[in-house]
Formats: structure tokens, C-alpha cells, sequence
């Protein structure tokens, strides 16, 4: 099969889904000049389809909603996660809400795209991982893939949901070559998990590059005879417990690998739930391999010692089996 | 880019030429809007409905006014002060007081209230409680209409307080740039609850705001529901017909405090409030119906009479409606039906 990477994946399922349904339009800001990816759109759509907009996140993150409710289905391109924050009554007051609000009445099939851009030395404003406070907002669905075939049919089954759907990219991931169809159009169910690697001793869950480290990590144990079961939730809300749950069953031990900052993480909740649900089989501790509640600093090295990364997986597969 | 002080069309007089039936129809929806806030006090005041209130009283002429301006097809987003408009727009009054009651048969089956009084069938599309925060929202639903042809247009209220939302700015200037078939209708009540608009706001005219998006505006007398409707179809024919977005401010006043249930310290004169009381646009109307003999003293009086008998039906209708099902608190959170059910480790039964 043909590899493309990850960023070329997403800018096919854009491609495809307009084409395929011409009620999706896309907005962003510096589409036309394809700053993030997706190139040749205006020459393939349009204008009119193909919308920049003002930096004005609050605007267009409400508009796009807007336009959802009222028979279009809207692709905005957020650019980087933390510019979202200008934009976060929208997100909770609006976008999350209207169909509970009105009883079930309105749709919102809208979805947003946003890119963490940590670890790339850009300082302390834009190197935000967001995505577990998304997870606070009941009524958004949350897909954050990690490979390139992920990628391109998670987005086209985000378009293709009447949901609102934050649509995560892990910058780390965009340069990431792998085997995607080319021409099936395959889409993947919003919140199925995926066993990236089969193992016996620990279940790591990891999220966005976490995924990569414990394979990474996994990979180092086998040679240690540590057995180590890799899932990818893909989708964090609604989150795939039943996968997650069945393999904590098998090996009785978790570890779950997030880059956002510790405290409401991801990784925090998806700890407490399987303590919570599982505590029956849980053989040791569940560890957290997150980042602590620091800031991103400039300095690269500074900043590059904050995130989890293989060895720190390792060391905390090595405590939990030998607890 | 100036504004009009009147009324763009209409008679010689500077008022809009309106079927005599259209104006006994307008009376006829501000006494629905005001009896309906009325008899939900009343109730509120019985401990029969939990919340508050946030009353149209003293605003209804421009309500109706601007909400009869539009065609039938039409969209509409309304704020936290929202009763009037679902009412204005012929809503059927026992589904919004079931509404306002929380009960299964609400118009939103009483997940929205009396701040979310939205109602899709008759063009109230949407609104926000948070004040400004509605208004990217009317953007949307106006860019849609613009790029499917459909020929509506949105009209989103806001009021005094909402203008100096910075979600107000960002929507006019992208309404401009893009030249939206949408309204800004600016409902200047004088206060955002307690602070008066003449500390808050930078401008006597918020309508002034406008010439920084390049758009056009109007002010207009939010006590004359015949000169709002002449002024806000005029506008809206202008946005529908490729024109690009207008800025309408209504010059109005709430005669009853913010929010039913909310105490505060005196914030304005009594006799300010009085003034205003003097000037009910519904009296005032009826008033002015009778003497330019568009209708009697008799035929207003069945109208009167009429509107009773639909409020006393929609009382008993709310009061005699279930209260939504405990299990339902799952329900509308996603299109697929499936998803709506506790979360795991929701371990308490509703």
C-alpha cells in the first residue's frame, strides 16, 4: 500500500469529503496560502467554499456553528489549539450546547481542526495540549488519531457526523508517513480504540505521540521480558472503555502516557475511571506519565524535559510490574 | 456613514403605510407577550416555577415590531430577555408557558427555560443568555443563508451590555466583510441590570458604532411598534437583497427590573420609572388605534378577551404537564441515541 504522511492524509479527506458532499465548506485563517497544509483548495472549490477569515477566533468558532445548525457542514481550521481559548465561551456556551438546550431540536454537524505545536520551541503561549479541558465539555466528541490512515478517515467520519467534533492533530505526528488506501473510502467509528500492540504484563494507554513512545518503550521491554499491550483511544470523548477495560482485565496493570499537564489530564481520568470501574484486578498502582503543571518554556531543553518520552514509559512499565 | 433618525418608509407622515389589520394584530401580540409575562410572575411568585424571570415588560412594541418586520422564513436569535420573540412570531403560547415551567411539553422539553425560549418552527432559531455571545452564531446561520440561496434573513438582538461584548465586534466586522443578510438589532433598554448604559457604553447612540464596520444604521423609537416594523423591514430588505449587514438600535425601557427574583439596591428614580410606566407602549397603542380609528373601543376589548382565554389555556396546559422524565436528562446529547445513556462510572441510577 501507498504511505503518505499524516498532514497529506487529512488534506485528502478534506478533498474528498467537499467533493463528495457540497454542503462542506472549509474556513480558516491563511487557507488560501495552505499554512497548514491543504494545498490547492481555492483552485479546486472555490472561494466561496473556501473561506479565509479575520483573526477573529471568537467569530469564526461561533459562525461555523451557526452555519451548522442552519444546513451546511462546516470545517474550521483552527490553526494552533491555544488560539481556541479566545474563542472558549463559544465552544462552551454555544457549539456544545445548542442541541441539549433546544431539547434536541437543532444539529450542529460542525467540526474544528486544531494542531498542539509543543516541543517545537515556540513558547510559553503556544504550546498549550488542550485537549483534556475539551473533555470537560459534555456534548463535544473528541478525536485526537495518530497515524495517517487515522487521520484521513476519522476526519472524514468527524465531517460526516451531525455532532460537533474537535478534531486534534498532534503536530509531532504531521510528518509521520504511513500505508492509507488510496482511493477506498474508509471511515472510521468516533470512539473505537485500537490495540496497537498485544501484550500480557502492562496496558499503556497513550495519547496523540504518547501512542509512538509506548510502542517505542514496549519495543525495549519485550527485550526485558516485559509484555506490554499499546492502546490507542483515538477518541476522547465519547472514550472506548470497553477496550481499555478488557485489556486492564488481561494484564491487571496500567499506565496511561499523556502530554498535558498532570492535574485533569487525560491520562487523570482515564486512571481514575479504571480505578473506579476495575479496582478488582488491578495488580499494582496505575501510574500517570504526563507532564507536571509547568509551564512550556522557551529554552528547547528546558522544555523537551517536561514531556513524557520512552524511557519515562519504561521506567514507569518497570514500577508497576515490579510493585 | 450617517444614521437615520426615522423610519425609512412609509406614509408622508414619516410612518410605515400598515394594513389596519396588521396594526389591531400587533396590539394583539404585545398584550400576548405582556399577559404571558404577567401570569409566569404570577407563577413564579407561587413557587410553581424555580427560576427567574427576565420580563419584556415595557419592551414588547419593539419586539413585535421588529419580529412582524420579517418574512415568514425568516431567522431569528434572541438573548437572555427572550419571551417576546418565540410570542411575537405567533409561537404557541402553551408550549413556551410549559416551557417556562420546565415541563416535558415545552417547546425544548424543558432543557432551555425562560433565558433559551428558543423555538425553530416559528424562526426563533437560536439565542444566547450570555450576553454577545449569540451573535457569531447569527453570523452563521446568515453566511449559510447567503451561500444556499435561500433569500432569509437573520435578525440578532442584543442589548446596551451586549455592545461592549467583544464577540459583538468580531461578528460585525465578519458580517461586513462577507456583506451577510443580517440585522443587528440593538435593544437599548438603558441598563445592563444595574449599570446605566450612559456610564457604560462610550457613545449616547451605540448606533454610531456601525460607521466603524462601514455598515449602515438606524435609530428608532422603541415605543412606536409601527415605525420599528417600518424601520426594520426597510433594513432587512436592504441585507436581503445583497445590501450587506445593518445595525437597528431601539431607544426602549424595561419598566420592571432585570430579573424577577434577583434583588437589588435601587439603581434608577422612581420617577424615571414612572415616566416610563406613563408611556406603556400598550396602552399607548391602544390609544392611538382607537383615535385614528383603525379599530374600536369593542373590537379591542374581544381581542382583549381572546388573548385571556389563550393565556388562561396555556396556564392550565403548563400547570397540567408532566415534569420531563428523570431518565431524559441522558437524552439530546448526541444525534445517535445510543451514546445517551451515564457515562462509565456513573455508578448512581437516575
Amino acid at each position: 500500500m501507498r504511505e503518505i504522511t499524516f498532514l497529506e492524509a487529512v488534506a485528502e479527506a478534506q478533498v474528498e469529503e467537499m467533493r463528495r458532499d457540497d454542503t462542506v465548506i472549509m474556513m480558516g485563517q491563511d487557507l488560501r496560502a495552505s499554512l497548514y497544509g491543504g494545498a490547492g483548495l481555492v483552485k479546486l472549490f472555490g472561494e466561496d467554499r473556501i473561506r479565509d477569515v479575520p483573526t477573529s477566533e471568537t467569530a469564526c468558532v461561533g459562525a461555523a456553528a451557526g452555519a451548522a445548525m442552519t444546513g451546511l457542514r462546516p470545517l474550521l481550521d483552527m490553526g494552533m489549539a491555544s488560539f481556541c481559548f479566545v474563542a472558549w465561551d463559544q465552544f462552551i456556551s454555544q457549539v456544545a450546547k445548542a442541541r441539549y438546550v433546544t431539547g434536541g431540536r437543532l444539529s450542529v454537524p460542525v467540526t474544528y481542526r486544531l494542531a498542539l505545536l509543543f516541543d517545537q520551541g515556540v513558547g510559553v503561549q503556544h504550546s498549550d495540549r488542550s485537549h483534556p479541558m475539551y473533555m470537560q465539555i459534555p456534548g463535544l466528541k473528541i478525536v485526537l488519531p495518530t497515524t495517517p490512515a487515522d487521520a484521513k478517515a476519522l476526519l472524514k467520519t468527524a465531517i460526516r457526523d451531525d455532532d460537533p467534533v474537535i478534531f486534534i492533530e498532534d503536530a509531532y505526528l504531521w510528518s509521520l508517513k504511513g500505508p492509507v488506501p488510496a482511493d477506498d473510502d474508509v471511515t472510521i467509528p468516533i470512539g473505537q480504540a485500537e490495540v496497537r500492540r498485544q501484550g500480557d504484563d502492562v496496558t499503556v494507554v497513550g495519547i496523540g505521540r504518547g501512542v509512538q513512545f509506548a510502542l517505542s518503550a514496549a519495543e525495549e521491554l519485550a527485550g526485558e521480558g516485559v509484555s506490554v499491550e499499546v492502546i490507542d483511544p483515538r477518541t476522547l470523548a465519547p472514550l472506548d472503555w470497553d477496550t481499555i477495560f478488557a485489556s486492564v482485565e488481561k494484564t491487571g496493570r496500567l499506565v496511561v502516557v499523556d502530554c498535558a499537564t498532570r492535574t485533569c489530564s487525560a491520562a487523570s481520568e482515564i486512571a481514575a475511571t479504571v480505578g473506579e470501574e476495575r479496582y478488582d484486578v488491578l495488580r499494582s498502582a496505575i501510574r500517570r506519565v504526563t507532564a507536571p503543571d509547568v509551564h512550556a518554556p522557551f529554552n528547547a531543553a528546558l522544555e523537551r524535559q517536561l514531556y513524557p518520552d520512552p524511557s519515562k514509559i519504561a521506567g514507569a512499565v518497570r514500577a508497576a510490574v515490579t510493585a | 456613514m450617517g444614521v437615520e433618525q426615522k423610519a425609512r418608509v412609509g406614509s408622508p407622515d414619516g410612518s410605515p403605510a400598515v394594513a389596519p389589520e396588521t396594526l389591531v394584530e400587533m396590539w394583539r401580540r404585545m398584550l400576548r407577550i405582556r399577559r404571558f409575562d404577567e401570569e409566569a410572575t404570577r407563577l413564579l411568585r407561587l413557587g410553581k416555577i424555580h427560576s427567574v424571570l427576565h420580563n419584556t415588560t415595557g419592551q414588547e412594541a419593539e419586539v413585535v415590531g421588529c419580529c412582524m418586520a420579517l418574512d415568514a422564513g425568516d431567522l431569528i436569535l434572541g438573548t437572555h430577555r427572550d419571551h417576546g420573540l418565540p410570542i411575537a412570531r405567533g409561537g404557541s403560547l402553551p408550549a413556551l408557558m410549559a416551557e417556562v415551567l420546565g415541563k416535558a411539553t415545552g417547546v425544548c422539553k424543558g432543557k432551555g427555560g425562560e433565558m433559551h425560549l428558543i423555538d425553530p418552527d416559528v424562526g426563533v432559531i437560536f439565542g444566547s443568555a450570555i450576553l454577545g455571545s449569540g451573535m457569531p452564531v447569527a453570523v452563521g446561520t446568515a453566511l449559510s443563508s447567503q451561500m444556499r440561496c435561500t433569500g432569509q434573513v437573520t435578525l440578532a438582538t442584543f442589548g446596551d451590555g451586549a455592545s461592549n461584548e467583544g464577540a459583538i465586534h468580531e461578528s460585525m466586522n465578519l458580517a461586513a466583510i462577507w456583506k451577510l443578510p443580517i440585522v443587528f438589532l440593538c435593544e437599548n433598554n438603558g441598563y445592563a441590570v444595574t449599570v446605566p448604559a450612559s456610564y457604560a457604553v462610550s457613545v449616547p447612540d451605540i448606533a454610531t458604532r456601525a460607521a466603524g464596520y462601514g455598515m449602515p444604521a438606524h435609530i428608532v423609537d422603541g415605543g412606536d411598534p409601527v415605525a420599528v416594523y417600518g424601520t426594520v423591514r426597510a433594513a432587512a430588505e436592504e441585507a436581503r437583497v445583497g445590501g450587506g449587514p445593518r445595525l437597528v438600535e431601539v431607544k426602549t425601557y424595561r419598566t420592571v427590573d432585570h430579573a424577577e427574583n434577583l434583588p437589588s439596591q435601587p439603581y434608577r428614580s422612581e420617577d424615571e420609572v414612572a415616566g416610563w410606566r406613563q408611556r406603556d407602549p400598550i396602552p399607548t397603542f391602544r390609544a392611538r388605534l382607537v383615535a385614528e380609528a383603525v379599530a374600536t373601543d369593542e373590537q379591542l376589548d374581544g381581542v382583549s378577551a381572546a388573548v385571556e382565554a389563550e393565556i388562561a389555556e396555556a396556564v392550565s396546559f403548563g400547570l397540567d404537564s408532566p415534569d420531563p422524565p428523570l431518565e431524559s436528562v441522558w437524552e439530546d446529547m448526541y444525534a445517535d441515541p445510543r451514546l445517551n445513556r451515564p457515562p462509565a462510572g456513573f455508578g448512581v441510577q437516575p
